[in-house]
This record gives structure tokens, C-alpha cells and sequence, in this order.
């Protein structure tokens, strides 16, 4: 029989009308070849011809189910079309449902970066940058375009940042943080030059296909266990940008890590803190401690949020990571989703601090109004 | 109480479900092969409609490589984070001490017996004829 002790009761509703900017919302194709009028005719043939290539067998697959069918809520299919490809449903039930004063964009469509043929991939870039701001960011301005490149081709990188710089309506630049290397190579630096002189951050939403198993110790057999996967890639992210001075070249660059986590930060700042003070000899060229560089450059958005058992530890941790540092996010129309009330519920913080994390922090980071 | 006249049978078939809003509460019906169950429809996380969520069964191990799956179509799978609820009681699999969703009692009862009333039908008239799931709230 039950052995239930308590009825836990659905998080209260906000009593005040709770605005938020949305720092991940997925975009999504209504039919695969939506895409296509967006692309010059050359590699539109070759689309149809050959197709996407990634660096993993079978075209066009994800390596592992990932719970739900289009990875998305059950309740997000809009009368026809799949998540997240519908405005006026994507309105209805997240942008005017949630009170969203303002919306990223995190296309991943057709993965432009994780491309082998790194022509196609630049044009796809190209096309999936024109299709946000043609499907979504004319009709709906409370969507902000990301300019997302090809990081294994630096020059069309720079090439497509260099042309959206001018037009406010892309708010960030967007790449797979599971680049060929870690992305604090030298290989990489031309694209942060651009970015700084496009004056904007760089989104890194994980995933990325880049052929390398997702842990340092091989394939994971379980969608759960990838699911970690994105802690630890992010972690390693991290460190290569701080330890390979990355920030000490670019001081103005900013980073804003998409989905992967954020309880694990302070722990590492402690680590890598206390591993420099030892070993700074092999990276003189860092002048500062790794936490401050990571404190000065980089963001992180809360979902999947952390749920610990008890809220103070929550809000603990976020304030050993900064309260100026994290920003909401929802991952619509993803099926691991966070409902912006039921964030509200678990942030045990001051209502300023509150005010900063839904929406305060990304409006000073993306000049926003 | 109150006996709630919420659906008519043959409207909610076998392995169906209906959302109803019962006293200003949305309650999810289900049909568990002829018989009829009523649970709160708003998940106890973050307020997901339990109501179109998956059916499942219960995929269990109890040793690594020895698997059976049982109770097959006996609960209801949030559609947003994947939470499951047995359809006969409202408890939580996934968190079963700590969470559950409220059961209603919900049963079959001919047109005719309601008719005697006193009865609260939502949308529909009832007739003798029919057939119609109720539940006392």
C-alpha cells in the first residue's frame, strides 16, 4: 500500500505578474525543407543530393533517444508541424503564457558547426541566421536572432559575424561547444576578435557533434548518463578558455554557458584557484585567479535548473556563483522544460536578486530595454 | 458531495482520457480497460496537464540485465519532465514518499440512476439511455 507521508502541493502561483526574459528557446522547422529557399541554389542541390554530415555514423540521427519524441514536451505539437516551428502557437503557449519579455533564440537546426563539409555548413549558417530573422524576429520582435557560425571555418565564421554586426535584432553569436578541440585553441581566437569587435557574447548552448565520445572515458550507454555529459563538457569548456588565456586576450569577450548546469561552478573555481596557485609556472601568461577570470567572463542560465532537496542549498550556490551571473532560461519546447513559476518558487534569494536572474542580468548583458 | 456528471462512457474508450474541471479543479479521467479513475491533472513538479501525458507501465530491474515490464497502461507520464503517476491512486513512482497527485472517486453510473438526481452535469444533457461517469467532489 502507499506509503505516502505528505501531499506536496503545486508551487503557489507568483502573486505579483512575473516577466522574463528567456535566454533558450529552440526554433524549429516546420517541414525539414523549410530551410531550403534560404540557401543559394548550389547548395541546395547539394542538400538534396548528398545531404548533412556530421561526424557520426548515420546521417541525421542523435546519438542516443532522448526521451521524448523531438525531444520535446508532449504538449508542445502546435495543430500541425513540429515543436517549436509554429509563432503563433509558440506565442500562445510560452511567449504570452509565460510572460516572456523578451526571447533568445538557440537554433540548432541541421547544426550548421557540426558540419563536415565546412562550405555547406557555412552556407546553412547563412541560411538558419536569414530564416530566424525572416520566421521569427520580424514577426515577433520580442526574439532575438544568435549569428550562429562555423567554428571549424574561422574566415566564414568572421565573415557572417562581420555582416550581422550592425543589426541589433542578433543579440549573441552562437556555437557548438563540442568544437574538433577545446575551445580555448588558438585556431578558435579569430572568432572571439570578431566578437569582440562585434561587441557581443558568445552563446554556447551544449552539444555539438564532433565525433569524440561525450566523457573522457568513452561512449555513455544511457540518455541519463549523456545528460551528465554536459556538466562535464562544460567544465572542461571552462577550463580551457580560462587556461588557455583566452580572457587574458579578449578582456571584453563574454561567454554564456546554455544548459549546462551551474552548481558545479563554485567547485570548480576552488579547484582550478588552488591548482594555479601551484602550478602557475606553466601558464604565465594568466595574470589573474581562474575564478576571476571565469566571475568577469562567463554566464551560465538556469536549465535544466539544480533541484537539491532543500531551496536554501540552491540559492546558496547561486550566490557563491554570482547572482550577477545567472540568467532564466526555459529550453522551450524541450521536454526538460523549466515553467518560470515554479523557478520563482525555488529561488530563495531577495526579490532584487530574484529581479536579476529572470531578467535584469540579461538585459544589462544584451543592452536590451 | 456532490455527484459530478463528467463524461459519457463511450466517450472516454478504453485506454482514453478525458480532461474535466470539477468545483474549478481540472481533474484527468481515465478509462483502465472499463474501469474509470480520476486524478488531479496538474503535476505536482511544475504543474504539467498529467492529462496528455503518455500511458506506460512500470519497466523494472531487480538486478542489472534483468528486466520485465509490468502493470502495462496503469500510469500516466507527465508530458514535460516524464514524472509517473499510477492512474488508480495518484502516487508517484518516481518520488513515492514525497509526492503524489490527489485520486477522486470516480465510477459509472447509469442515465437512468442519475436521473433520480440530485446531479451536477457539466456540459451535456443526461439521458436515460447513456451511460456516464461520475465523480463525488
Amino acid at each position: 500500500m502507499s506509503t505516502v507521508t505528505a501531499e506536496r502541493k503545486p508551487q503557489a502561483a507568483a502573486r505579483q505578474k512575473l516577466t522574463v526574459i528567456d535566454c533558450d528557446i529552440h526554433p524549429g522547422f516546420s517541414t525539414p525543407d523549410e530551410i531550403y529557399p534560404f540557401l543559394p541554389e548550389r547548395w541546395r542541390e547539394h542538400v538534396k543530393t548528398f545531404g548533412g554530415h556530421y561526424r557520426q555514423a548515420f546521417a541525421d540521427t542523435l546519438s542516443h533517444p532522448r526521451m521524448a519524441p523531438e525531444v520535446s514536451r508532449a504538449d508542445s505539437w502546435p495543430p500541425k508541424g513540429p515543436p517549436g516551428s509554429d509563432l503563433a502557437f509558440m506565442r500562445a503557449q510560452h511567449l504570452d503564457g509565460n510572460n516572456v519579455e523578451y526571447g533568445m533564440l538557440m537554433p540548432l537546426n541541421r547544426g550548421p558547426g557540426n558540419q563536415r563539409n565546412l562550405g555547406y555548413g557555412a552556407a546553412l549558417a547563412t541560411a538558419v541566421n536569414d530564416w530566424q530573422i525572416a520566421k521569427w524576429v520580424t514577426p515577433e520582435p520580442r526574439l532575438n536572432a544568435s549569428i550562429v557560425v562555423t567554428q571549424e571555418d574561422p574566415e566564414a565564421a568572421i565573415a557572417e559575424i562581420e555582416s550581422r554586426a550592425d543589426d541589433r535584432r542578433f543579440a549573441q553569436i552562437m556555437l557548438p561547444p563540442r568544437s574538433l578541440e577545446p575551445l580555448g585553441r588558438k585556431r578558435y581566437w579569430p572568432i572571439y576578435e570578431a566578437a569582440v569587435a562585434a561587441n557581443r557574447p558568445l552563446a554556447l548552448h551544449v552539444g555539438g557533434i564532433n565525433g569524440y565520445p561525450a566523457t573522457a572515458s568513452g561512449y555513455p550507454s544511457y540518455y541519463i548518463e549523456e545528460q551528465h555529459t554536459n556538466v562535464q563538457g562544460m567544465q572542461a569548456l571552462v577550463t580551457s578558455l580560462v587556461l588557455e588565456g583566452v580572457f587574458e586576450r579578449f578582456p571584453k569577450l563574454k561567454v554564456v554557458l546554455v544548459e549546462g548546469g551551474i552548481a558545479w561552478m563554485p567547485a570548480l573555481k576552488w579547484r582550478l584557484d588552488k591548482h594555479y596557485k601551484r602550478l602557475k609556472a606553466e601558464v604565465p601568461h594568466l595574470k589573474r585567479l581562474p575564478s576571476e577570470y571565469i566571475h568577469d567572463h562567463i554566464w551560465l542560465t538556469t536549465q535544466p535548473l539544480d533541484e537539491p532537496d532543500v531551496d536554501s542549498d540552491l540559492a546558496e550556490i547561486f550566490e557563491q556563483v554570482g547572482c550577477d551571473r545567472i540568467m532564466f532560461s526555459t529550453d522551450y519546447p524541450h521536454w526538460d522544460f523549466d515553467d518560470p513559476k515554479f523557478v520563482l518558487g525555488k529561488l530563495a534569494l531577495s526579490h532584487e536578486k530574484q529581479q536579476a536572474i529572470f531578467s535584469g542580468n540579461a538585459k544589462a548583458l544584451y543592452g536590451l530595454k | 458531495m456532490d455527484r459530478h456528471v463528467v463524461a459519457k462512457v463511450e466517450d472516454v474508450p478504453p485506454g482514453g482520457r478525458k480532461l474535466v474541471t470539477v468545483r474549478g479543479r481540472p481533474i484527468a479521467v481515465f478509462n483502465l480497460q472499463g474501469e474509470f479513475f480520476a486524478i488531479g491533472d496538474k503535476c505536482p513538479h511544475e504543474s504539467g496537464s498529467l492529462c496528455q501525458g503518455r500511458i506506460v507501465g512500470l519497466a523494472e530491474a531487480d538486478l542489472p540485465g534483468e528486466y520485465r515490464l509490468s502493470r502495462q497502461g496503469e500510469f500516466v507520464k507527465c508530458p514535460w519532465h516524464g514524472w509517473e503517476f499510477d492512474i488508480r491512486t495518484g502516487q508517484s513512482w518516481c518520488d513515492p514518499t514525497g509526492t503524489r497527485v490527489r485520486a477522486y472517486d470516480a465510477h459509472v453510473e447509469p442515465g437512468a440512476e442519475i436521473a433520480k438526481g440530485p446531479y451536477v452535469a457539466e456540459t451535456f444533457k443526461v439521458t436515460v439511455e447513456d451511460e456516464y461517469v461520475v465523480i463525488n467532489l
